[in-house]
């Protein structure tokens, strides 16, 4: 019972991160129907921005969260004002390269700015673990979950409230009308992607807390396509569920199973929903049959 | 197949041809001279690459019927060639069979697991047809590494050296010639491909598979082949690669692997066999142009090649963008457009 609390806790934690991803995903493809592979360098980009912020400049933890944030905000803008606008109506294959191009980049620039060893730095999560029962569990893991549910709830708030959030459900709904309407496309694009790096950054941020600093967490990114497969493309509560499901499975079949099969399993899950339910448990119905 | 201006044809079997302009013949026999003395002057090191290029087009060429000509997206291209080179390895160390009966059979394997693969393409599109083979990816990936008893896990397989006639095949010399000779045997048999109804079928369900099932070309049928035809040649790679540097490794067949193979027919040029080449080539070379202007600023800035690894990374990703942005027709283009210049000089006229 204490491995299956514990299991449960950093399934979630994981699943949170993973979810943090997946919403930047989601909010870039609603808006532009660009498939992002960069989102695990974003978050990479965020574990090495807080480092640099606390660990090397030595700011204090609220400060260099913001730093942080404000940073990868500052990249991504750049990224789509200088690569991706040029690109506006190109072919899917186009779009997917270019983000991968784009991955590549990113991976060499942190490499060669922080080096391929991993690093590390004072956490600014709480140390130390809590004691449920007969489980203990680590308070960084069990930390990470509210604040990364209020990041998600935050960003579903934006949408259904906000002038840009409502702007950018215009134009997933209908791109030209949207544009009648004196919707200006470059603007809502460009939010979409300050949104997808901040909440990147700050998946990135907490995963510097709970598992460390090291070039590995790029490869968190590609753990975003069973999560969005499975919640849906264009739904943030969708990332949220998806995240979390994806995260428990990895972490019980990893603790129960193994044999390394919890890398293995969300693509499966993949596969299966792929053939099942393409749209995912929360997305519009409308997929391209052929 | 485009028509020229100034080209009249006046038999049918000059219609048909290839290569119809003298022009062409004239580079295909430059090139052939080029091929063949080649070897004979460049040092092992170049002709490994050049072997590395050989491997490289096969690869792309198979990956750019797929993707360039039918418009099925695969990111599972590692996966494929592992198949290949696992196929290949296996058949002649379990079973003892010689090693060109194993490549043969390797790549009808990788046929026959690339259509399995390609089964969702039926339903999924475009996005999903990506994601949906990056699983397969993965997965295949995952195969290699844990399925112990078959691969061999993490640890490498050593296999045989092929022979050929008594002589060593795996020698960068004489790899060269069963390298350049399977690379020209697929370009081949790809240009005579998309001459025939089903490589036209191809085309036709990448430009809209709508209106090419209601001209009468069955969906189900032709992307399978597709998938097969592509997967027969990626195999073909798969199983040179085995057997030239007769050890097998699951690093060489990971995601980067597929993503290299997508760089080289985007920066070559989509939907084109001689973009394949290019491609081919340009990625191949890349990153060894990097190191070799690394290793001369060693003396100088010692900084700059430690940072070597790390610049060959973004590089590569920095000629994909600019490819994207600037030429997204890729070098074929660019080639056609100097051939084109020559072609109607001293005038202004441009095919197409």
């Amino acid at each position: 019972m204490d491995i299956f609390l514990q299991l449960t806790v950093s399934g979630l934690s994981t699943g949170m991160i993973y979810a943090l991803a997946a919403a930047g995903f989601v909010v870039i493809y609603k808006a532009s129907d660009v498939i992002n592979f960069t989102q695990g360098d974003l978050l990479l980009l965020g574990t090495y921005l807080i480092f640099f912020a606390i660990g090397q400049i030595g700011l204090p933890w609220s400060l260099g969260v913001l730093v942080t944030v404000l940073l990868a905000v500052a990249v991504a803008l750049a990224i789509e004002r200088l690569v991706l606008r040029p690109l506006i109506g190109e072919p899917i294959i186009s779009m997917i390269m270019v983000t991968i191009g784009l991955s590549s980049i990113l991976r060499g620039l942190v490499n060669a700015i922080w080096g391929p060893a991993p690093r590390s730095f004072d956490s600014f999560l709480p140390e130390g673990s809590v004691v449920v029962g007969p489980a203990v569990l680590s308070s960084g893991r069990l930390l990470s979950i509210p604040i990364a549910l209020a990041v998600l709830a935050a960003l579903g708030l934006f949408f259904r409230h906000t002038r840009d959030g409502i702007a950018m459900r215009a134009i997933a709904d209908d791109q030209q009308a949207a544009l009648s309407m004196g919707i200006s496309i470059p603007r809502v694009f460009g939010v979409a992607w300050a949104l997808a790096a901040a909440s990147a950054a700050i998946g990135g941020i907490m995963l510097a807390g709970v598992v460390g600093v090291s070039p590995n967490v790029a490869s968190i990114g590609l753990r975003v396509f069973p999560v969005v497969i499975l919640g849906g493309l264009d739904s943030i509560k969708g990332a949220v569920i998806g995240g979390a499901i994806i995260g428990l499975l990895e972490a019980y079949t990893g603790g129960y199973v193994g044999h390394g099969l919890n890398l293995v399993v969300p693509y499966g899950v993949l596969i299966l929903v792929l053939m099942v339910r393409p749209y995912g448990l929360f997305g519009k119905e409308i997929i391209e049959r052929v | 197949m485009s028509l020229e201006c100034g080209v009249f044809h006046t038999r049918y079997e000059s219609d048909m041809e290839l290569r119809p302009r003298p022009a062409q013949r004239i580079r295909l026999g430059v090139l052939a001279v080029f091929v063949l003395v080649f070897p004979f002057l460049a040092g092992p090191y170049w002709l490994d690459l050049a072997n590395q290029i050989a491997i490289a087009t096969v690869g792309a060429i198979g990956l750019n019927i797929l993707v360039g000509y039918t418009g099925q997206i695969s990111l599972g291209q590692g996966a494929f060639m592992a198949i290949g080179a696992y196929s290949a390895g296996l058949l002649t160390l379990n079973l003892g069979l010689p090693w060109g009966v194993s490549i043969a059979l390797a790549c009808v394997i990788t046929a026959v697991a690339g259509s399995f693969f390609g089964l969702p393409s039926l339903r999924l599109k475009g996005l999903y047809l990506a994601i949906a083979t990056l699983a397969a990816q993965e997965i295949v990936e995952w195969a290699m590494t844990h399925w112990t008893a078959v691969t061999g896990g993490t640890e490498a397989i050593v296999l045989p050296a092929p022979r050929l006639f008594g002589v060593r095949l795996n020698s960068t010399f004489a790899f060269y010639w069963f390298g350049v000779a399977m690379a020209a045997g697929t370009a081949l048999f790809a240009a005579n491909l998309f001459r025939t109804r089903m490589g036209r079928a191809f085309v036709a369900v990448r430009d809209q598979d709508i209106a090419a099932s209601v001209i009468g070309v069955n969906l189900f049928r032709t992307k399978l082949l597709a998938f097969a035809t592509s997967s027969f040649f990626v195999g073909l790679a798969g199983a040179m690669i085995a057997y030239y540097r007769t050890i097998i490794t699951w690093e060489r067949f990971t995601l980067d692997t597929s993503i290299v193979y997508l760089a080289m027919i985007i920066v070559g040029g989509l939907g084109s066999i001689r973009g394949s080449f290019f491609g081919a080539a340009l990625i191949t070379l890349l990153p060894a142009l990097i190191a070799n202007a690394g290793r001369a600023l060693q003396d100088t800035a010692p900084v700059v090649a430690n940072l070597l690894p790390y610049a060959q990374q973004a590089v590569f990703g920095v000629v994909i963008i600019l490819f994207l942005i600037f030429e997204p027709k890729g070098l074929s283009k660019l080639w056609g457009n100097v051939k084109d210049y020559f072609h109607v000089w001293p005038f202004a006229y441009r095919r197409e």
